[in-house]
């Protein structure tokens, strides 16, 4: 049966490889950078079990390796790797392959759909073939490894040169990877120490709520300041509503609940896009783009975000209160 | 009320603020959130390593760089750019507003895992996105391509965040209703995945009208460098 773990095993190789050769090549931080991440990654089943048994150990060490990368990421520069291939023999290859090229690139998206739609019928002898959490995550890990062998048959290269030039791509895009990681072990510190109701505190002490459309107007405000905060619509969703919007909104001035958290999810979905805090969508996208501005995605969607949050309060104002 | 773990917070914006790396701000400001919480240094590390190793799915993107290496070194981009150069009809806006769709309609099926950033963007609507500008404006320089690129990842941005709220069985819809049944409100996740759609067709319309404006502002640059010549 096909486990998320194993892509997460997979994951751990990957890093340790790209570990490896830093080492060879001299790059003495690079390399401990990606073995620690690695390790992380490689124990980390072992981490969730024996911390769900109690034991704290583990759990502990890893936080120390977390430490670690934080004082390792600061000394990896990111200098992209010459490329491997000349643009010459790069365009020399896309007209003799052509929309051969293609195929393996649209296989991911496609094997990952084929997962995602039929994955929980497939079954040998009677064992289903993928493990029910995550399957989309599974289908998309083995799109991938489908990916890489028909990319290697099509170019007519060893699949070990894939995982080279899969390594330069990684250390290009460097410690921008990690942030995501980062980020919702900071998102579970903050909730555990309580900022999150701090900040809702001190929300609902300044907002001004004396009417319903104040009281509205303060609502989705706070869903995209708290959304910035936490780098996630989720984290600001309970806390906003039990501060405002149930209380007042509802309770008080008779809101409609569907319409009201629906679209107050909505106002922190336009937070998200202007947060570095949610990296996943903002930084690493830009690093895997290879854009000089890590905020250079958050520039080009801050005009978006702002104008479906300035119509999504208007429809909200509009539909909520009928 | 205990207000000193919001110091953390005080750490991440400056620490952004003043573009430091940011994986130690992160940490730090873990640290200090924590420790000013009230967390023992032991009960904090186990926090933290155990909610680092339990997010380990956000870094399954890597799986996609052999793959998308070995196919850009056998010229997957250079023929995505010759292929959009001979496609006439496909303006970068059709292009882009196309994505954004198609983008859009598999997050409301809940399908987001199947595009994205490493997955479709970098590999074939960046490079594609570039050659359809090129077609408008032939001497892009490099900001103008990083500005091209962004927009692409902000477009597929969009598409996934509007879109999967629409979808009745996923996280975001799921979220609201459990915390409506908690204070004894039922709803039907249905009722409240409908009430997406009117923000999921508006973002749709904002971000093909910038789309859109951005291709016009290429045009009249090309206008404007083609006139001087003539001129």
């Amino acid at each position: 049966m096909l486990r998320i773990e194993y892509a997460y095993w997979l994951i751990a190789a990957f890093l340790i490889y790209t570990g490896l050769r830093n080492l060879r090549d001299g790059h003495g931080w690079h390399a401990a950078f990606w073995l620690v991440l690695g390790l992380l990654f490689g124990a980390g089943d072992y981490i969730l079990k024996r911390s769900a048994a109690g034991h704290a150990l583990p759990s502990q060490l890893a936080g120390v390796g977390v430490i670690a990368l934080a004082l390792l990421a600061p000394r990896l520069h990111r200098k992209p790797h010459p490329e491997n291939s000349s643009a010459e023999t790069r365009l020399q290859s896309a007209i003799r392959l052509g929309h051969r090229l293609f195929v393996p690139a649209l296989l991911i998206p496609l094997v990952t759909l084929l997962v995602a739609l039929f994955g929980a019928w497939l079954s040998i002898d009677g064992h289903p073939l993928f493990a029910a959490p995550q399957m989309t995550l599974t289908g998309l890990a083995l799109a991938c490894v489908v990916a890489l062998f028909a990319a290697s048959r099509v170019a007519r290269t060893p699949m070990h040169e894939g995982v080279a030039e899969g390594r330069r791509l990684l250390d290009a895009i460097g410690w921008a990877a990690l942030l995501p990681l980062l980020l919702a072990a900071l998102g579970q510190v903050f909730t555990q120490s309580g900022v999150g109701t701090a900040i809702a505190a001190i929300a609902t002490a300044l907002l001004p709520t004396g009417n319903a459309t104040a009281a509205l107007l303060a609502f989705a405000l706070g869903m995209v300041l708290f959304t910035v905060i936490m780098g996630n619509a989720f984290a600001a969703f309970p806390v906003m509503m039990a501060g405002i919007g149930l209380p007042l909104l509802i309770r008080q001035y008779g809101a409609n609940p569907a319409i009201l958290g629906s679209m107050g999810m909505l106002c922190g979905y336009c937070g998200t896009l202007v947060t570095p805090m949610a990296a996943d969508f903002n930084l690493v996208p830009a690093a895997l783009l290879e854009l000089r501005n890590p905020y250079g995605v958050i520039r080009a969607q801050a005009w978006s975000a702002l104008w479906i949050f300035i119509s999504t309060v208007v429809l909200m104002w509009l539909l909520v209160f009928r | 009320m205990n207000y000193w773990p919001l110091l953390g917070v005080a750490v991440i914006v400056i620490g952004f603020a003043l573009r430091f790396n940011a994986v130690p701000v992160v940490v730090t400001a873990a640290l200090v959130s924590g420790l000013l919480g009230g967390l023992s240094l032991p009960a904090l590390l186990a926090l933290l390593g155990k909610s680092f190793v339990s997010s380990r799915m956000l870094l399954l993107f890597v799986l996609t760089l052999p793959a998308i290496g070995l196919l850009e070194r056998a010229g997957l981009r250079e023929h995505a750019q010759r292929w959009m150069a001979r496609l006439h009809g496909l303006t970068l806006a059709r292009l882009l507003i196309g994505y954004l769709l198609l983008r859009q309609l598999l997050a409301t099926v809940g399908l987001t895992g199947v595009a994205g950033p490493a997955q479709t963007v970098r590999p074939l609507l960046a490079p594609m996105g570039e050659a359809a500008a090129q077609k408008i404006l032939p001497n892009l320089d490099q900001a103008d391509r990083e500005e091209l690129r962004a927009i692409a990842a902000a477009t597929d941005n969009v598409g996934r965040f509007f879109g999967e709220d629409v979808f009745i069985a996923l996280g975001a819809v799921l979220l609201i209703q459990g915390f409506y049944t908690q204070h004894g409100i039922d709803l039907s996740p249905l009722a409240i995945a409908l009430w997406a759609l009117p923000t999921a067709i508006a973002a749709f319309a904002i971000q093909s009208v910038r789309v859109w404006l951005y291709q016009r502002r290429l045009q009249r640059r090309a206008a404007a460098l083609r006139s001087d010549e003539v001129g």
